[in-house]
C-alpha cells in the first residue's frame, strides 16, 4: 500500500509517543484516512502489521467509530448536528435545505462524488446552533434563510471566502506579530 | 435584587479583545507563573490545596477532585498517568471548546501542575475528533511550551519531566466515560470496564494508576494554586465551591456560555435575565439543567424538601440555584452544566425521541440492558412520532428504562434511562394524547411545526 | 486452592442461610456449591471475567456499621441491620468476602433477571424450530426458569448476516448472537489465535472475522461448545439430530496422550457428535477438532467385521481355536499397540508370559501443539509400561522385530491393531511367520494375516487409559459394535485361558482388575475398577517417571524432566 513519505514519517513519530504501540491505533488510522479518504481492507492489514496486531483488532476499531470511513465521503463533506439543542433551533430543516440544494440525501454521497451530507451527534457548540461542519470548519447559526444562502455557497464552493459565514475557527483572534520591542520582560496586564 | 454578575476566572481572557491562543500572549498575562510556583512546592502540598478547595469535577459526575487524587495508588510502583478528558460530547455542553480553542495554555499549565502534584509519568489529552482545529491548536501550544521547558523534559529545570500527548477520538460519546476513554487510549474498542476491579485510580491505562479529569477541572487547579485552597473554597457556597461555566442552549434569545460562582444565580435568572428570556410570544415548557442525561424539569413543577445542611426548600423551576446540589435536590442534576431550554412550541415526545436516538446511536453495545434497551426505546419513540403511538407506550417506555437503570456496566445506562423516565413521568398527558394523533406531515409549514426527529 | 492442599474457607450468608465457601471464588461458583443457580451467559470458569451479559445480577449487602463509631447498627429486634446495596451487582465479578450477604431470589434480583431476559429476546430471531442449539440452549432454559413469560416488543428486529461460514467447521448466525464475547476471549486466551472480533456498535454489533481470515485453528469447535446460544454451530452436526434424542456416554479422546475427557453422543447405535467433558486436571473444558472427527472411523468401509482363519470365514470359536493352536508353538512374538486399553495390554503381557513371547510396541509421534495434541499420538503408551507389557520407551518403528524375523526367530506373530509394513517390516520377512491379527480396520497386515479377529473401537467397548499426566481414566461403551463381535479383552482372555487348558469364565472389567491390582511392581497395584473416580485417578509413576517421554509443556501438564522454570503454561487464564 502506497503512503506518502510525509504520512509515513508522521506515523512513525506518532507511534513513538506512546508507551505501547497499540495506543497509536486511532492516530495512525486518522493519518491514513486523511491521505486516502477512507480505510480499506488493505489499510487495515497494513496498520495491523505496523502496530504488531491482528487485522481483526484494527477492524474492530475502524468499524466502531462513525468518523472512520470504509468508503470515502464526497469531495465536500457536510456534517449537520442532529442532537436536541440544535434540533430545537431547526437543524433538521437545515439538513433538508442542504439535501435539496446539493442533490444528495443525508448519509449518502452524490452521484458525481462531489458532495455528501452526514448527521452528526452533538458537535459541542450548542449555543450557536444549528451547527454545520464543512471541510473541518465549524459554521454556526445555520438556520432558516441563512441556511438557504449557506447551502448555495457550499454548492458553489465559495463558502470559505464568503464573509456572511465565518467559521468558529476563523473567528478566533489571530496572534499579534511579535516584534522584539513589543516584548517587555515582566509585562503584565490584569 | 439585581442578578449576579459573571465571575470569569477560567474564561477571564478567552474572549478578551486581541487575546490569542499563542504562548507569548499567555505569558503576557501572567501565564505559567503558577507552574513556576508549583515545581518549587511539594507535590503533596498541592494535593492538599486541591483537597481543601473542595473543587468538584466539572465533567458531569461532580466528584470531589481532591478525593479522587487521594484514591490514587501511589504504592504499586507502576507509573502514574494523567488524562485530560477533552471529549466534550454531552449534548448541551460547549464550555471545554472555548478553553481549548481560545486559551489552550491555561489547560496545559493546569495539566502540568496536576501532573506534578500526582507525580505522573506522562499525560494525555483525549480530544474529540470533531475538534479538528482544536487538536492542532493543542499540538502547537504543547510544542511552544516544550520549547520553553514548560512541558516535557526537566520542566523549568526542576528535574520533573512529563510529556503531554494529544490523542484524537473518532466520534464516540462513550469515550467520555473514563474507562471507555482509557480503553480507547489503549487502542481498543472503547468498552467501559467493570468497576470493581478496574477503578482507574488503581488499574487504569495500561493497568497503571490513572487520574482522568475534565478540562475545566484541570484549569481550576491553576487558580486554586494561585489563590490558595482556602480562598477558593470561599467562592460559591459550601460544598459547591468555585465557579462553573454554564452553557445555555435551545429556545432562548441569547444562548451562550457564562461563568458564575456556584449558587450565584437561579435557573430563572439565567434563562430570563442573562439569556434574554424566551422567543417572543412563547412560554417556558421544560428545562434540562445538566446536559441531555439529566432529568427534565417541567416548567410548572414544584420541588420541596430539605437540603444537606438542614434548610428546607420550596422551589419552582425558576428558583433552583445553579450549583451542584441545587438541581440534585430538585430530582435532576447539574451534570456538565448544559442547560437546554424548551418552549411551548416543542413536541415533547419528539424531543424525547431525539434524545433516545442519540443514546441508541452512542451505546457501545457491550452490556445487554443498555444495548438492547436503548435501541428498543428509540424504536418505540420513533414509532410514536410517526403515527403509531399506543396508549400503553409511555408505561412501556418507563418499564424499559427502569430495567436499564442500575443494571449496566457504566453510567451510560442511567444517562439513557433518566431522560425517558422523566419525560414520561412529567409529561404523561402529552404521551397519552400522542396515541390519538395522526403522523405529522413533514411538509406542513407553520411556526409551530418544528421537527426534531 | 492453596498449594498445600488446604482450602481457606469463608463464611457468607446466602439467601438467609450461613454457608461456608472456599475463599477467592466468585458468587456464581459459591452459589453452585450450595445448590443454587445464578444464571449467566458470559461467565466461563476457564476464561477471564467480562461481566457484560448482566444476567448474574444478584443483591448484595454488608452488615451495617455506624460510619462514625464503627459500631453495628441494630434494628428493632436487636439484630444487625444489613446495608443492602440499592443497585444489583454481578455475581461473576464479585468475589466472596467474609460476612457478606447475598440474595439470589430477592425481588430486585428476580426483576433484574426478567429484565435482562427480555432484553436478550428483543432482537433474537424466532429460530428455535430450525436452530441446532434447541434443547441445550441457555436462552431457552433461562427464559423458562427466569423469564417473564410474555413479550412486549412490537417493533422490528435487527437483521444481521445469517448462516455465514466462519471457518471450515463453524457456521455463524449473527442474529442469534447475544454478544457475550466468550468465543473472542477463548480465541485470545486459550488458543492465542486472535481472529474473532465485534464490528459496528450498539445493538448492531456483529461478530466476525477480518475479511480473508477465518476461524480455522484446531480448537475452533470449542467456541461452538461454549456459545450459549445457536450463533456458533458445528457445520458437521448442523441439522443432523435434535440433542434431546442423544444419549451421552463418557469417553476419552484417543487422538493423543493428552487424554481429553469426552462425551460421545449417540442415538440408536449411531454416533452423531463428540463434545468435551470437563476435567480440571486434564483438559479443562476443551478438546481438539481433530479428536472429534475420530468417531467417523466407526463406520468406515474398511471395518473388519468377520472372523477369518486361513482365508475362510469362521466363527469366533474357530478363530480362537486356530489362534490357540498357533500360539501353542514356540518362537512367538507379540506386537502390541499404544491404542489398546490398559486391560488389553495387561492381557497381552499375560499372553507374553505364557508363551514366552517377546513383546514389541511401536509408538506414534507427531508435533506437540502445546495444548491438547501432544507429541505422543496414542492414548495409552503408559498403559503398556505400567502393566509391564514392555519395559523400554517405544520408538516409532519395529526394527528389533525385523531383525528377529530376519534371523528366523519368530514363527507366530500376534499383532494388535498395527500395520507392520508401515513400521519397517517387509513382506519378505513376514513370509515365514504366521500372523494372528486383532484389529478394527483392514490394512496391509490384516490382508496377509492367517487369523483375523476383528476388534472394537474405543466407542464400542469400555476400559481405561493412562494419559500423559499418568492419570488413569475410564471410558465407557457408547454404541454396540458390529454384530457378533465381543470386546478385545474378552477374546484375549479366552485365548489366554485356553492356552493353559482352562475354560474361560466370562467375566467383566471388575474381575480383570482384581488380577491387575495384584501386579507386584506396578503403579496399578491395589486399584479396584469400581473405585477409579469418574474424573480419573492420579497414579504415582515411580520408576517410570525417568523414561524419555516426548510430550512438551502443555495445558495442565509439565514434563517431569524439564528445568524448574517451565511450569505448565497457564492456558486457562484465571479471573
Amino acid at each position: 500500500m502506497e503512503l506518502s513519505k510525509d504520512t509515513l514519517t508522521k506515523i512513525d513519530e506518532v507511534i513513538g509517543r506512546y508507551p505501547e504501540k497499540r495506543s497509536a491505533t486511532l492516530m495512525v488510522i486518522h493519518l491514513v484516512q486523511d491521505e486516502q479518504g477512507c480505510i480499506t481492507d488493505e489499510a487495515v492489514e497494513w496498520i495491523a502489521e505496523k502496530l504488531e496486531l491482528q487485522p481483526v483488532n484494527i477492524y474492530e476499531v475502524v468499524t466502531f467509530y462513525p468518523m472512520i470511513r470504509r468508503e470515502p465521503w464526497g469531495k465536500t463533506h457536510v456534517r449537520v448536528c442532529r442532537t436536541l439543542p440544535c434540533a430545537l433551533r431547526g437543524s433538521y430543516k437545515t439538513c433538508r435545505t442542504l439535501e435539496e440544494k446539493l442533490g444528495v440525501k443525508e448519509g449518502h454521497v452524490s452521484e458525481d462524488g462531489e458532495f455528501s451530507i452526514e448527521f452528526m451527534e452533538c458537535l459541542a457548540d450548542c449555543g450557536k446552533g444549528p451547527v454545520v461542519i464543512v471541510d473541518e470548519k465549524t459554521y454556526e447559526d445555520v438556520q432558516g434563510e441563512a441556511a438557504e444562502k449557506f447551502a448555495e455557497q457550499v454548492k458553489n464552493g465559495t463558502l470559505a471566502k464568503d464573509r456572511n459565514f465565518t467559521s468558529y475557527e476563523d473567528g478566533l483572534a489571530k496572534p499579534r506579530k511579535k516584534t522584539v520591542a513589543s516584548k517587555k520582560k515582566g509585562a503584565r496586564r490584569k | 435584587m439585581a442578578v449576579a454578575k459573571e465571575k470569569r476566572i477560567i474564561l477571564k481572557y478567552a474572549d478578551a479583545k486581541g487575546y490569542s491562543n499563542d504562548l507569548p500572549c499567555y505569558l503576557e498575562h501572567g501565564g505559567y507563573d503558577m507552574l513556576k510556583k508549583a515545581v518549587k512546592s511539594k507535590p503533596e502540598d498541592i494535593c492538599e490545596e486541591v483537597l481543601k478547595s473542595g473543587v468538584r469535577g466539572r465533567g458531569g459526575a461532580g466528584f470531589p477532585t481532591g478525593m479522587k487524587w487521594k484514591f490514587l495508588d501511589r504504592k504499586s510502583g507502576k507509573p502514574i498517568y494523567l488524562i485530560c478528558n477533552a471529549d466534550e460530547s454531552e449534548p448541551g455542553t460547549f464550555k471545554d471548546r472555548q478553553i481549548i480553542y481560545k486559551d489552550p495554555h491555561q489547560l496545559i499549565e493546569g495539566m502540568m501542575i496536576s501532573a506534578y502534584a500526582i507525580q505522573a509519568k506522562q499525560a494525555f489529552i483525549y480530544i474529540r475528533a470533531e475538534f479538528f482545529e482544536g487538536a492542532r491548536i493543542l499540538d502547537r501550544a504543547i510544542a511552544e511550551a516544550k520549547a520553553k521547558k514548560l512541558c516535557g523534559d526537566n520542566v523549568l529545570g526542576s528535574g520533573y519531566s512529563c510529556d503531554i500527548v494529544v490523542h484524537r477520538g473518532a466520534g464516540a460519546y462513550i469515550c467520555g466515560e473514563e474507562t471507555g476513554l482509557i480503553e480507547s487510549l489503549e487502542g481498543k474498542r472503547p468498552n467501559p470496564r467493570i468497576k470493581p476491579p478496574y477503578f482507574p485510580a488503581v488499574l487504569g491505562v495500561y493497568q497503571c494508576p490513572t487520574i482522568v479529569n475534565n478540562v475545566e477541572t484541570l484549569c481550576n487547579v491553576k487558580h486554586i494554586l494561585e489563590m490558595g485552597g482556602d480562598a477558593f473554597s470561599k467562592l460559591g457556597i459550601p460544598n459547591n465551591t468555585g465557579t462553573r461555566i454554564w452553557c445555555v442552549s435551545g429556545q432562548v434569545q441569547n444562548p451562550g456560555y457564562f461563568e458564575f460562582e456556584c449558587g450565584a444565580l437561579t435557573l430563572g435568572e439565567m434563562i430570563y435575565d442573562v439569556c434574554g428570556g424566551l422567543n417572543p410570544g412563547r412560554s417556558l415548557k421544560a428545562v434540562i439543567p445538566g446536559g441531555s442525561s439529566a432529568k427534565v424539569l417541567r416548567s410548572d413543577e414544584r420541588f420541596t424538601g430539605t437540603l444537606k445542611d438542614g434548610t428546607e426548600f420550596d422551589w419552582g423551576v425558576t428558583d433552583i440555584p445553579l450549583d451542584f446540589d441545587g438541581p440534585m435536590a430538585a430530582g435532576s442534576m447539574s451534570g456538565s452544566g448544559g442547560i437546554i431550554v424548551m418552549d411551548d412550541s416543542v413536541d415533547i415526545v419528539e424531543a424525547m425521541a431525539n434524545i433516545n436516538a442519540f443514546y441508541a446511536h452512542e451505546s457501545c453495545g457491550q452490556c445487554t440492558p443498555c444495548r438492547e434497551g436503548s435501541l428498543w426505546m428509540r424504536k418505540i419513540s420513533t414509532r410514536m412520532c410517526s403515527g403509531g403511538a399506543r396508549e400503553e407506550d409511555p408505561d412501556l417506555l418507563v418499564s424499559v428504562a427502569n430495567q436499564i437503570e442500575g443494571r449496566t456496566i457504566c453510567a451510560f445506562g442511567e444517562a439513557a434511562a433518566w431522560p425517558t423516565q422523566s419525560f414520561v413521568a412529567k409529561f404523561k398527558d402529552e404521551f397519552i394524547a400522542k396515541a390519538n394523533q395522526p403522523a405529522p406531515d413533514d411538509d406542513a409549514e407553520g411556526p409551530a411545526r418544528l421537527r426534531l426527529i | 486452592m492453596s498449594g498445600n492442599g488446604k482450602v481457606d474457607m469463608v463464611s457468607i450468608i446466602l439467601n438467609g442461610e450461613e454457608v461456608e465457601v472456599p475463599a477467592g471464588i466468585n458468587l456464581i461458583e459459591a452459589a453452585e456449591i450450595h445448590g443454587r443457580e445464578i444464571p449467566h451467559y458470559c461467565y466461563h470458569p476457564k476464561l477471564t471475567v467480562a461481566g457484560n451479559c448482566r444476567m448474574c445480577l444478584v443483591e448484595m449487602g454488608m452488615p451495617m456499621r455506624d460510619r462514625g463509631t464503627g459500631e453495628p447498627v441494630l434494628d428493632a429486634d436487636g439484630n444487625q441491620k444489613i446495608g443492602w446495596i440499592p443497585k444489583p451487582i454481578i455475581g461473576c465479578g464479585t468475589n466472596v468476602s467474609p460476612g457478606m450477604h447475598v440474595n439470589t431470589d430477592s425481588p430486585l434480583a428476580k426483576d433484574s433477571r426478567e429484565g435482562i431476559m427480555e432484553f436478550l429476546l428483543v432482537n433474537h430471531p424466532l429460530d428455535c424450530p430450525i436452530c441446532d442449539q434447541a434443547g441445550e440452549c441457555r436462552l431457552q432454559e433461562f427464559a423458562m426458569d427466569y423469564g417473564r413469560g410474555y413479550s412486549r416488543f412490537v417493533e422490528r428486529k435487527n437483521v444481521k448476516p445469517k448462516r455465514t461460514r466462519l471457518g471450515p467447521r463453524v457456521t455463524l448466525d449473527d442474529e442469534r448472537c447475544i454478544l457475550c464475547s466468550r468465543c473472542i476471549r477463548f480465541c485470545q486466551e486459550v488458543t492465542k489465535d486472535d481472529v474473532l472480533g465485534f464490528v459496528d456498535r450498539g445493538s448492531y454489533s456483529t461478530l466476525t472475522c477480518f475479511p480473508g481470515k477465518e476461524l480455522s485453528n484446531n480448537y475452533s469447535l470449542n467456541t461452538v461448545d461454549i456459545c450459549p446460544v445457536g450463533a456458533l454451530t458445528s457445520s458437521d452436526f448442523r441439522f443432523k439430530m435434535r440433542v434431546w434424542f442423544l444419549k451421552e456416554s463418557p469417553s476419552i479422546c484417543t487422538e493423543s496422550s493428552a487424554g481429553a475427557n469426552t462425551l460421545v453422543e449417540s442415538r440408536e447405535g449411531q454416533i452423531y457428535r463428540i463434545t468435551p467433558r470437563r476435567n480440571d486436571a486434564v483438559n479443562d473444558t476443551w478438546m481438539t477438532d481433530s479428536g472429534r472427527e475420530l468417531f467417523k472411523q466407526v463406520r468406515f468401509e474398511s471395518r473388519l467385521t468377520t472372523h477369518q482363519s486361513d482365508g475362510a470365514e469362521v466363527t469366533l470359536d474357530g478363530a480362537v481355536a486356530r489362534s490357540v493352536e498357533l500360539l501353542s508353538k514356540d518362537k512367538i512374538a507379540i506386537v502390541g499397540s499404544c491404542n489398546s486399553s490398559v486391560e488389553e495390554q495387561y492381557l497381552l503381557r499375560k499372553l507374553a508370559d505364557q508363551t514366552k513371547a517377546k513383546t514389541h510396541l511401536p509408538g506414534h509421534f507427531g508435533d506437540d501443539d502445546g495444548l491438547l495434541l501432544s507429541a505422543d499420538r496414542s492414548p495409552n503408551l503408559r498403559g503398556a509400561l505400567a502393566t509391564g507389557m514392555v519395559k523400554k520407551y517405544p520408538s516409532d518403528n519395529l526394527k528389533p522385530l525385523a531383525l528377529q524375523l530376519g534371523k528366523g526367530a519368530v514363527k507366530t506373530l500376534l499383532v494388535v491393531n498395527e500395520d507392520l509394513f508401515s513400521l519397517g517390516i517387509t513382506k519378505e520377512q513376514i513370509k515365514k511367520a504366521k500372523i494372528i491379527y486383532v484389529g478394527t480396520h483392514e490394512n496391509e497386515t490384516s490382508k496377509v494375516a492367517d487369523v483375523v479377529l476383528p476388534g472394537l473401537t474405543v466407542f464400542e467397548k469400555s476400559g481405561t487409559f493412562i494419559n500423559r499426566n499418568f492419570r488413569l481414566q475410564k471410558f465407557f461403551q457408547a454404541v454396540p459394535g458390529p454384530a457378533g463381535l465381543v470386546p478385545d479383552f474378552l477374546v484375549l482372555n479366552r485365548i489366554a485361558a485356553e492356552l493353559s487348558g482352562e475354560v474361560a469364565e466370562s467375566f467383566g472389567l471388575e474381575s480383570l482388575w482384581n488380577e491387575i491390582g495384584k501386579l507386584r511392581v506396578s503403579c496399578l497395584k491395589g486399584i479396584a475398577f469400581r473405585e477409579i473416580p469418574s474424573d480419573g485417578l492420579a497414579l504415582d509413576p515411580g520408576q517410570l517417571a525417568d523414561l524419555p517421554y516426548v510430550e512438551g509443556p502443555s495445558l495442565n501438564f509439565a514434563p517431569a524432566k524439564v528445568k524448574k522454570k517451565a511450569k505448565a503454561k497457564p492456558k486457562a487464564a484465571n479471573t
